[in-house]
């Protein structure tokens, strides 16, 4: 019954936690975006545009919901669904931490783990295409269609390099389960898949985190939903609640890539380097750094209103900073402090590259695909096999 | 547990498969037939063969089936039209298909005459290292001549596509 009761527990606090990230993701990138062109960002509601994620989602679900006439209704409401459920069930493998003991009941800081946790989130983002796919077929539209075909042909192209790159850190784990892969990775960022030894996986790290961005549809490969050439792509005819569910598929798919990637290539939960040379107090270093940088500028504010929020901001950051430093905490905010850092540094090259970069043609996508992506993610995992079999 | 998640997924699994050959829209068909894959994946897993069921899935419902449903969105395929059948197909189709199942029961009964043949979860070589193993030893050549039939499937598609652009 415990067990029961916990797992209802954590499947709510997941759940809730992946909801508000994914509104606050999208502020984060709109902020991110507007320094990156010397703009403000959303600035209006709440202070510094912190409350535009809510003020966005009653827009969303206040707006008309409008079924165009000649969709395909079956699927033109499936589509969707799809797209949002396959993109929020693969954090139910995602191991955030390893275990801890909540009021003693020993847990693991994850869902479920199975021991082909890779191959279920592999299998999961494949059906993803689908949402999509007949999203571009059902509306009935030529820009969708198009959008569509786009999406599913470069998806198919992308999965093959982004398996191809998963399988050469697989070698050096020596497992499927998540979890088990994480604590292959256990000392210092030497041990880490990108780094380790025998084949360190730089190269099948770039490989996997250029197919990422391209099963994401992001800039540069959102070809389909290229704004100046198919209006807005496979959601064209898409409005309100149904609308934000693809955003969220794509938000949710980008969350998903950034935590494979982390426990993939570097080393999960694991800290930068050994807990004997005191990594414990990195996250208490960064955050009230934070914070009294915070105080410092609002101290000294350079519009009015600063003077009020910045040292509010620089509060919390030290309140935080100080929870790390509570012993009986320490064992479940270390990992998961570790573990968000990452993923929060690959979201964070998202959004930089897609302030950065400009989008790729149509065959330029395609050739990069399967004449450099593919060859070199094969020659990667033919010189790791090598490696590994002549190390053992 | 396990029979009732059986019964449910299998009965899926019959009316996708009938509705696969009902539906007159070739993108309506390729969606049942998405259905049936992934109910038989269903079905794998409450064998206890893990890496099978997630194999199903990754290769039968994530690639084939989206190169079918690329294809068919590409040719624009709209619903074809029910043609009168022949006077043969029609008196005997159905007594046809009543005699194939009866007798497809009859032999199974036949041979397999001790009781249950299969349990839920009884089969415990599913990992993705027990097949492996098995591919690469027991299954050697199998696999081998599979992966140059594949091969010769790929020389031939690009023997096709390059007599295209000559």
């Amino acid at each position: 019954m415990n067990f029961f009761l916990l797992s209802i527990i954590k499947a709510a606090v997941i759940a809730f936690v992946l909801l508000t990230t994914l509104a606050y993701l999208q502020w984060v990138e709109r902020k991110v975006i507007a320094h990156i062109q010397v703009r403000l960002g959303p600035s209006r509601v709440g202070p510094h545009g912190l409350l535009q994620p809510l003020a966005d989602v009653i827009k969303l679900i206040t707006k008309e919901d409008l079924i165009p006439s000649h969709v395909n209704k079956f699927v033109y409401l499936l589509a969707p669904f799809l797209a949002v459920t396959m993109a929020l069930i693969s954090i139910s493998v995602i191991p955030f931490g390893p275990e801890i003991k909540i009021f003693g009941q020993p847990t693991w800081m994850q869902l479920t783990d199975l021991n082909i946790g890779l191959l279920m989130i592999l299998a999961v983002s494949s059906m993803g295409v689908y949402g999509i796919a007949l999203a571009g077929w059902a509306s009935n539209n030529k820009y969708s269609l198009l959008g569509g075909l786009r999406s599913s042909a470069q998806m198919i192209s992308y999965e093959l390099p982004l398996s191809l790159a998963i399988v050469s850190p697989l070698l050096l784990s020596n497992a499927l389960s998540l979890r088990r892969i994480v604590e292959t990775q256990a000392g210092s960022i030497i041990h880490w898949n990108i780094l380790r030894l025998p084949a360190p996986q730089i190269v099948s790290f770039f490989v996997f985190l250029i197919a990422g961005f391209a099963e994401t549809n992001r800039v540069p490969f959102d070809l389909p939903e290229a704004e100046n050439e198919l209006v807005a792509g496979f959601h064209t005819e898409y409005s309100s609640m149904k609308f934000a569910a693809f955003f969220m598929a794509e938000y949710a798919n980008m969350v998903t890539i950034s935590c494979v990637t982390a426990i993939l290539f570097l080393g999960g939960w694991q800290p930068l380097f050994p807990v004997a040379w005191g990594s414990n107090y990195v996250p208490v270093a960064i955050l009230a750094a934070a914070g009294l940088v915070a105080i410092y500028h609002g101290l000294h504010p350079a519009r009015r209103l600063d003077r009020l929020t910045l040292p509010a901001f620089g509060l919390i950051f030290l309140a935080i900073a100080a929870l790390f430093l509570i012993p009986a905490g320490q064992s479940a905010l270390l990992p998961l402090f570790w573990f968000l850092a990452k993923v929060g540094f690959i979201l964070f090259l998202f959004i930089w590259i897609r302030g950065t970069l400009p989008r790729f043609r149509y065959d330029q996508l395609m050739r990069f695909a399967w004449t450099v992506l593919f060859p070199i993610a094969i020659a990667n995992l033919l010189v790791t096999g090598f490696l590994v079999a002549w190390r053992s | 547990m396990d029979v009732i998640l059986f019964l449910i997924f299998a009965i899926i699994a019959v009316v996708s498969g009938v509705n696969v050959v009902v539906q007159t829209h070739p993108i309506s068909s390729a969606l049942s037939l998405i259905g049936v894959m992934g109910s038989l994946a269903v079905l794998y897993l409450l064998l206890g063969a893990e890496f099978i069921a997630m194999a199903q899935i990754i290769v039968y419902a994530g690639a084939v089936m989206v190169l079918f449903i690329f294809v068919i969105m590409l040719l624009n395929a709209g619903a074809e039209s029910k043609r009168g059948r022949s006077l043969v197909a029609q008196l005997l189709g159905f007594p046809l298909l009543i005699a194939f199942l009866a007798l497809t029961s009859y032999f199974v009964q036949r041979l397999y005459t001790n009781g249950a043949v299969v349990h839920f979860g009884g089969f415990q070589g599913g990992t993705a290292q027990n097949i492996g193993r098995a591919l690469f030893t027991q299954y050697l050549l199998p696999f081998e001549v599979t992966s140059i039939l594949i091969l010769i499937g790929i020389v031939g598609a690009i023997v096709l596509a390059r007599k295209e652009l000559d």
